[in-house]
């Protein structure tokens, strides 16, 4: 019974490395690719975006989870729901702003940097940057319009991680010319 | 936990931007072009596998032959990075291996039976490249080509290079 659930926290830690060394290896490439830290940062967002616009349906098909009534029922949705399913950690919901349109995502530990560390001369390499699209692209398909960066960064000597999101409009669903 | 999900859409996104990348620089796409996406896939596989065969290996003893090793990839390795074992292993016995999943993870979705048979390769060549890393930090030097005629089986051939 014991070597059964032994292997079961094996399986999940494996999967997660799997995903990690894979990460790590597209930003190594990206890097070789890309002559700067700009240009590889725009490529995440970028490939981040293209599956975050498949992972919502993904998540909403595996959480039944319904519409948000607001911005910060998203917010915890993200942090308690999406990040736990996918990610396997819970980051906390903090620094809102007056207006309860901007929040902190803050993670204790973010198992796309398990083993990394970046190298001097990539200074300005935001190498989770990947997180960032796919939450703009997530968040997109359903009507929300928000921007996404990283406030702070363990790789960057930083304590935690934070990303920063806000909301900046909802999106019209725009139905195409001719129809009724 | 659903990060098996979020593997898989890593892994299509980095395949399709390969792909859009070495497109964008001309206008068609060559077979020398195919070549080098495909070889930058396999290598970047080459260390995921590396790395992954060094984290499962940690605590277990030597392995007795090469025969041993291909079965340890064939039913843990296996089940560790693909989810399921290999359903069939053939060899000559003098270091060719043939291994067949019947249901291989990155192929499911794609479809079962001859449609998009031409674009089965780019979604492979990652996971040759892993099994090429995971053999050679075993110690096999090897050449790892894989073959599909019917989705979502396909065969991997290994070729253990001798010295």
């Amino acid at each position: 019974m014991s070597r059964q659930s032994n292997r079961t926290t094996d399986s999940k830690k494996m999967n997660s490395e799997l995903f990690t060394l894979t990460y790590g290896a597209l930003v190594t490439q990206l890097c070789k690719d890309y002559e700067n830290d700009e240009e590889v940062n725009k490529q995440l967002d970028k490939m981040g975006y293209n599956i975050g616009v498949r992972l919502i349906e993904d998540f909403l098909a595996r959480s039944s989870i319904g519409r948000c009534q607001d911005f910060r029922e998203t917010a915890d949705v993200i942090a308690k729901v999406a990040f736990k399913m996918y990610l396997g950690t819970t980051p906390s919901v903090s620094n809102w702003s007056p207006a309860g349109d901007e929040f902190s995502l803050i993670l204790e530990n973010n198992p796309l940097v398990d083993f990394v560390e970046l190298p001097d001369n990539h200074s300005t390499l935001v190498y989770s940057n990947l997180l960032c699209g796919v939450l703009r692209g997530a968040l997109e398909m359903v009507q929300m319009a928000v921007d996404v960066r990283f406030a702070q960064d363990t790789l960057r000597g930083d304590n935690v991680t934070e990303i920063r999101m806000k909301f900046i409009k909802r999106i019209e669903e725009n139905l195409p010319a001719g129809d009724e | 936990m659903a990060d098996e999900s979020l593997f898989d859409f890593l892994h299509m996104e980095i395949v399709s931007h390969m792909y859009t990348e070495q497109q964008s620089s001309k206008g068609e796409m060559d077979n020398k072009d195919r070549a080098v996406c495909v070889s930058v896939l396999e290598s970047m596989g080459f260390r995921v596998g590396q790395g992954i065969i060094e984290r499962l290996t940690r605590d277990s003893p030597s392995f007795k032959d090469e025969l041993d090793v291909m079965k340890f990839v064939c039913k843990d390795f296996w089940t560790k990075v693909f989810r399921r074992q290999v359903d069939n292993l053939r060899t000559n016995h003098q270091g060719t291996y043939v291994l067949q999943d019947n249901k291989f993870s990155f192929l499911t979705q794609l479809s079962s039976g001859k449609q998009y048979l031409d674009q089965a390769p780019k979604y492979l060549a990652f996971s040759c490249g892993v099994v090429r890393g995971a053999l050679s930090n075993l110690g096999m030097d090897s050449v790892v080509t894989a073959e599909v005629s019917v989705m979502p089986s396909c065969k991997f051939q290994v070729v253990v290079q001798k010295l």
